[in-house]
């Protein structure tokens, strides 16, 4: 199928494609890192900061009226985006690490008791172990994981077991970051409500490519980060079913939060306040919602197929290349390609990319357990969006050989 | 050769070369003149652990000179390592500890000395100063 896209005219939305490093045409190759922002994006946080700047939620004058105006849009297009039955159910965080440790620490205190357990996946980014191991730590709770197979593919076949009557909830990636697996979170969300036990989903490397539907998933959280779905750094979103986010204790305390405050008794605000304490990143949020459209104007559907000819085209040109072996051969794949050269350590073939313009992210990928099951110290990564070209992967696979040549 | 003349004379080398693919053909060069860790010595109390690639570095004590050995899994740190013993091993304490690396700045490699750095360079250097340092004061007792 050919793309729907006019790829001119959508890389010219995105400014800093059109940079120039060492001398080179950018090759920009690591969106899974961090996607670029559009001029719309840009332009929405400069409007805030140079026409309505202004606290939210607590002013009477007219610029607070404003912001705090723009601030609750951003939250009713997140809501929109992801289906949320309520907006009120869209918790602004600092992103997807931030959206995770406040569930970890909130129903972890309420509901994690000695002898329970969280269930993860062997496949989680640090951000959805180390919480976890933190809050069982301090509850004398256990960390489980459902295991995978060198496929980089869960093995749901031993999930069952694994959901026993001490599970008190399960948390996991809809998309690997680092092997390129797309979940079957459905699945999973099935068995789990099947035994009463709620789920969370770190949707960081899944938001800006898969449609994610919260009411017809029936997940009960989702964390996923802005600055991956064409929006500022330091905005992400925690999306928490209602009964659960009234029954959690709020996470950190502050202005916002409350309702009334004495010393001797604080009434804590309703959602979604009560569990953004202080000040929040306005702009961030306002930048959000302006990515949120631009992904809307171009339609996720339309991005979908332009990344999925790209992931195609990929998979199939770096095949070509001799000795390179693919890290995660999972049938449903999104977004990134993690691969290795024989005899090349990964850290020599990013530096020597970097060097010709084209940049990928090489290392453990915040995913050091996924590196020691497959006994390797890190992988290269390719990771597109749809701004990318077929031109800049044949550039990518030049690159490599052309490197190669130096480095074996 | 005193420091500087060492590092001198790497920067003439790479004056040879405008293009980064040489510069970096020519760092990987470097590093197979690197004075290899005797495997013995590649334990766990030797190694600086980078975020991207391993460092391993051992000192000797040898008329009043600090000599280093080393090695790394990834080739360009190799290379990288390499240069900073060529111009720091053979010198004594006082000397390393003294040494001022500009050699770095001026062939355009600073980046790879930033403290987030993921080879583990920055921390290879200061190791290589305690080293220096721990020997000036076992020297002066």
């Amino acid at each position: 199928m050919g793309s729907l896209l006019d790829i001119a005219k959508v890389r010219a939305d995105f400014p800093l494609l059109d940079t120039k490093v060492y001398g080179k045409n950018l090759v920009y190759l690591d969106n899974g890192a961090t996607t670029q922002k559009p001029l719309s994006v840009l332009a929405a946080v400069e409007e805030y900061y140079t026409e309505y700047n202004s606290n939210v939620h607590r002013g009477v004058h007219l610029l607070s009226q404003k912001a705090t105006s723009a601030y609750e849009e951003s939250r009713k297009k997140v809501a929109a985006y992801i289906n949320a039955a309520h907006s009120y159910e869209v918790i602004f965080t600092k992103g997807t690490t931030d959206a995770i440790n406040l569930v970890a620490s909130s129903f972890g205190r309420k509901y994690l008791n000695a002898g329970d357990s969280i269930l993860i996946s062997a496949m989680e980014h640090h951000s959805n172990i180390v919480p976890w191991q933190m809050i069982c730590e301090e509850r004398g709770a256990t960390l489980k994981v459902i295991p995978m197979d060198k496929n980089g593919v869960l093995q749901l076949d031993l999930l069952p077991s694994l959901l026993d009557d001490k599970v008190k909830l399960v948390s996991f990636t809809y998309v690997s970051n680092s092997l390129g697996t797309i979940n079957p979170v459905k699945e999973v969300i099935r068995q789990a409500h099947g035994k009463n036990i709620p789920v969370m989903i770190d949707a960081a490397q899944a938001i800006q490519h898969i449609p994610v539907d919260v009411q017809a998933l029936d997940v009960d959280f989702i964390a996923f980060s802005g600055h991956k779905i064409y929006g500022p750094m330091g905005i992400g979103v925690l999306y928490g079913k209602e009964k659960w986010l009234n029954a959690m204790p709020p996470y950190q305390g502050g202005g916002d939060m409350i309702k009334t405050v004495t010393f001797e008794k604080t009434i804590y605000n309703e959602l979604p306040y009560k569990f953004e304490a202080g000040t929040p990143d306005v702009s961030g949020a306002i930048g959000l919602g302006a990515a949120i459209d631009y992904v809307n104007s171009i339609g996720l559907d339309a991005i979908q197929i332009a990344e999925h000819e790209l992931l195609s085209y990929g998979l199939e040109k770096l095949a070509e290349i001799e000795g390179i072996q693919f890290i995660g051969n999972a049938e449903e794949r999104s977004g990134v390609i993690s691969f290795l050269l024989e005899g090349i350590h990964p850290y020599d073939l990013g530096e020597l990319l970097d060097k010709q313009g084209i940049a990928i992210r090489t290392g453990h990928h915040c995913t050091e357990p996924v590196m020691h099951f497959f006994g390797i110290p890190g992988t290269c990564r390719a990771s597109f969006a749809f701004y990318n070209t077929k031109e800049e992967i044949d550039l990518l696979v030049a690159g490599i050989k052309r490197a190669a040549a130096i480095l074996i | 050769m005193t420091i500087n003349q060492e590092q001198d004379e790497i920067i003439e080398e790479f004056e040879l070369f405008s293009d980064w693919m040489d510069k970096y053909e020519n760092i990987i060069e470097i590093g197979k003149e690197l004075p290899l860790i005797d495997p013995k010595y590649k334990i766990p109390e030797n190694l600086i652990k980078g975020c991207q690639s391993n460092v391993w570095l051992h000192p000797e004590f040898e008329d009043g000179k600090i000599f280093f050995t080393a090695d790394s899994d990834a080739i360009i740190t190799k290379g990288l390592i390499s240069m900073m013993i060529k111009v720091l091993s053979g010198h004594t304490p006082t000397d390393i500890v003294n040494a001022e690396l500009y050699f770095i700045d001026t062939i355009g490699l600073q980046n790879h000395l930033s403290p987030n750095r993921s080879n583990g360079l920055l921390s290879m250097l200061k190791q290589m100063k305690m080293y220096a340092a721990a020997f000036q004061t076992q020297e002066s007792k």
